[in-house]
């Protein structure tokens, strides 16, 4: 057992932390801080600009191969680079679901002809990229997908409705979970395609959301249009590429995850010592409690990398989803009972502040990519052998 | 960095497993009798297996291991509720030792605990009041001459009966800190009062002495730091336990699990239901992340000792108060059988019980670290 980086990790670190406080400045400055969950509306341009830069400096996909533009870093590293991108208080990323899950997914399983042209465009941020997997009737149960894609004429016609689809909007494409097998049910006849979002054939409706704000949208596909060759793995592969996506979401960008945690409990805290509540008893355990549970979390993703090469997924990884969104909502509660009476009142522009924003959005945080009863389901059956939920098909 | 056991570790933690699996009692305990340990085993432990000799230091014939590995090996008594002496012994004698002692007084005594030659117990409870376990250390040791003079009562001592050797804490008139003092078995002046506990897995004693007479060269005096001393040997035994604490939890889980999957109601296993799936779930979160937490602190023990103090008081919550929901989920789980004496669940709900009052309570350790966050 070894829980120290090593001396060239810390150098790393340091490399990155420098860069960061360099270039998170000037035109660049007034992005510390904004974006992300509950404010991932606001500063389009200049966010746009420093995902440029970011990609021009070469830090987007570090873990690539270097073939396809990346560093070829290794886990640890990403590590410290999201570390240190959420110490220093970085704007939330636009490029990352590009980033993050569609290019490993293409790593995995595209061909050598999409891997050329699309890595490019993920690297240098110049494309954006957003994920079609739920729908109305496929929330919690994925494998209900509905939406429709016909091959005619050496192209994929699709026609169905996408929804909580993130950044839709500002996306240029979108990996897309449809049935192009009419005849299938459930997982089977799935295919995963790769669809344009400028044409005719989409149509892009927000949600707003309870923060009154919209980040995930409907997305209406009426015979939208895309070349056959834009399909990830074989027709029917859908399913198997979809949760390979699904398995890339972790890994890598929990750690930072959990210094942006830190930096909100630690305002939440200094609060508390400020207006008194820290000495009311309750407030006091409940503070306790967050700062030991963000403690945990930090040693339970530190056990994950370890084991992350393992085949089967470890339990500590089964936990992750479940542990962090159960806390981070108690903790968006725990900044407004801090707050007091105060926290009734909204900025005089009429904008939520960021802990009221904080304490609506972490509400989702407990539904969206599996809600905390699907992930007990999974760790009940996957972690502890426990039957399975029977499937009622219609 | 390697958050895992190295190939060795996990074979000391193999090889224990086997060993506590083999001599478990649980099925021979009776009703609130604390359980007498057998010195067959205990020589075992002891003298073949050299586990009470695994932290004390090669130069007085120990193995030189750490916390990882007594974490390893803790892990499993507390997975079968070994009876034995070995946590007064080494947990918090030897530890009172490695942390206190000067060097003449480890070249006494820490080969004899090695050999197995010399059980141990560490008093430090003092008092009636309910929060007794949290309160400060109020004995006095009255300096007189060359000898301090000890009286007074101590409370739910650890294996205090059957100790060969008395490691006392108390205030000392002259140095105004609190000191640790060694009594031997003989000293004249302790009277030793087994008690009688609703957890038969832990064998607690009162203590009394009556103007015990120790010499000054008695007093541990070797640390560098002695106002933390206390409190640094409170905090390495607390570790030890965490790592208990994660063995029990998991038997737990398991008995849970298995049962789930055996008993059969409306037509089907109970563990397909999602009631009972979704307690599972949550067990097996709290389990892994108290082994996270008892993992880490145990390799802060013996790696960053910065981290000592914070890391303690941490998993003492953490992991005491994962320890009970699985002991008390698995009762749930199991319904009417889980009630009975014949079934093992009642040993681990009390076992957790005690764990969690040993050692301080969450409520003290949380004051700990609200305090250390300036709150």
């Amino acid at each position: 057992m070894d829980l120290k980086f090593t001396a060239e990790e810390e150098a790393f670190r340091e490399e990155v932390r420098s860069w960061l406080e360099e270039n998170l400045a000037g035109e660049f400055a007034l992005l510390r801080g904004r974006g992300g969950p509950g404010d991932e509306h606001v500063l389009y341009e200049e966010r746009r600009a420093w995902e440029r830069h970011l990609g021009a400096a070469g830090w987007i996909g570090i873990g690539w191969p270097k073939e396809y533009g990346g560093k070829d870093l290794d886990l640890t590293k990403q590590v410290i680079f999201n570390e240190e991108y959420a110490r220093a208080n970085a704007p939330g990323r636009m490029s990352h679901i590009g980033e993050h899950l569609l290019a490993p997914t293409l790593i995995a399983f595209g061909t050598e002809e999409q891997r050329t042209r699309f890595l490019p465009g993920i690297r240098d941020a110049t494309e954006l990229w957003c994920q079609g997997y739920s729908e109305p009737n496929a929330g919690s149960d994925l494998a209900g997908v509905q939406t429709k894609a016909i091959l005619e004429d050496g192209q994929w016609s699709i026609t169905g409705q996408k929804i909580w689809t993130s950044l839709a909007h500002w996306s240029d494409w979108c990996f897309v979970l449809c049935r192009s097998d009419q005849e299938s049910r459930r997982h089977k006849g799935l295919s995963y395609l790769l669809v344009p979002m400028q044409q005719d054939g989409i149509d892009i409706r927000p949600i707003m959301q309870m923060t009154g704000t919209s980040e995930f949208s409907e997305v209406f596909f009426d015979n939208a249009k895309t070349d056959e060759k834009n399909i990830v793995g074989r027709p029917g592969d859908g399913w198997k590429v979809a949760l390979g996506t699904l398995a890339f979401e972790r890994g890598a960008s929990t750690l930072g995850q959990q210094l942006s945690f830190q930096n909100e409990l630690d305002a939440i805290v200094e609060m508390a010592k400020k207006n008194g509540a820290a000495k009311r008893p309750e407030i006091r355990k409940r503070i306790v409690d967050a700062v030991i549970g963000l403690k945990i979390m930090r040693f339970n993703a530190l056990r994950m990398l370890t084991n992350i090469e393992k085949a089967e997924l470890s339990r500590e990884a089964l936990i992750m989803k479940l542990f962090w969104a159960t806390w981070h909502r108690d903790m968006g509660k725990l900044a407004m009972d801090v707050l007091g009476p105060e926290s009734q009142l909204a900025e005089e522009n009429a904008e939520l502040t960021a802990l009221q924003r904080l304490f609506l959005f972490t509400r989702s945080d407990t539904i969206y990519a599996g809600s905390n009863e699907i992930q007990k389901n999974i760790i009940a059956e996957r972690g502890l052998d426990l039957p399975r939920v029977k499937t009622v098909l219609k | 960095m390697q958050f895992a056991f190295s190939e060795d570790q996990h074979w000391l933690k193999s090889s224990a497993r086997r060993f506590c699996e083999e001599n478990a009692v649980l099925g021979q305990l009776r009703p609130n009798i604390p359980a007498a340990y057998s010195l067959s085993i205990w020589e075992q432990m002891s003298q073949e297996l050299g586990w009470t000799g695994l932290i004390v230091p090669e130069t007085y014939g120990g193995a030189g291991l750490g916390f990882v590995e007594l974490a390893a090996l803790q892990e499993e008594m507390g997975r079968y509720l070994l009876p034995s002496p070995f946590f007064s012994t080494v947990c918090l004698g030897t530890n009172a030792l490695l942390t206190a002692a000067n060097e003449e007084q480890k070249a006494t005594y820490l080969p004899r605990i090695a050999a197995g030659e010399l059980r141990v117990a560490v008093a430090y409870v003092d008092g009636d009041s309910p929060h007794s376990t949290d309160s400060p250390v109020t004995m006095k040791a009255l300096r007189e001459g060359e000898h301090y003079s000890l009286t007074g009562k101590k409370r739910y001592v650890l294996d205090g009966l059957t100790a060969q050797l008395l490691i006392v804490a108390a205030k000392a008139s002259d140095t105004e800190r609190i000191e640790f003092f060694v009594v031997p078995e003989d000293a004249s002046g302790v009277t030793r009062t087994q008690r009688a506990t609703m957890d038969p897995t832990r064998c607690l004693a009162d203590l009394e002495f009556e103007s015990v007479k120790v010499p000054v060269s008695q007093k541990l005096d070797g640390s560098k730091h002695p106002d933390q001393v206390f409190q640094a040997v409170i905090d390495s035994a607390a570790v030890a336990l965490a790592a208990e604490q994660v063995g029990g939890a998991e038997r737990c889980l398991e008995m849970a699990v298995a049962y789930a999957k055996e008993r059969h109601q409306f037509g089907q296993p109970i563990g397909a239901f999602q009631a009972i799936k979704h307690k599972c779930a949550d067990m097996l979160l709290q389990l892994e992340s108290a082994r996270s937490a008892a993992y880490y602190a145990a390799w802060a023990a013996s790696h960053a000792p910065d981290e000592l103090s914070s890391m303690a008081a941490l998993s003492k919550v953490y992991c005491s108060e994962a320890y009970f929901e699985c002991a008390a989920e698995n009762i749930q789980i199991h319904g009417g059988i889980g009630f009975t004496w014949e079934h093992e669940a009642h040993f681990y709900f009390k076992r957790a019980q005690s764990d969690e009052l040993f050692l301080g309570t969450p409520a003290m350790h949380r004051e700990r670290i609200a305090q250390e966050l300036g709150l």
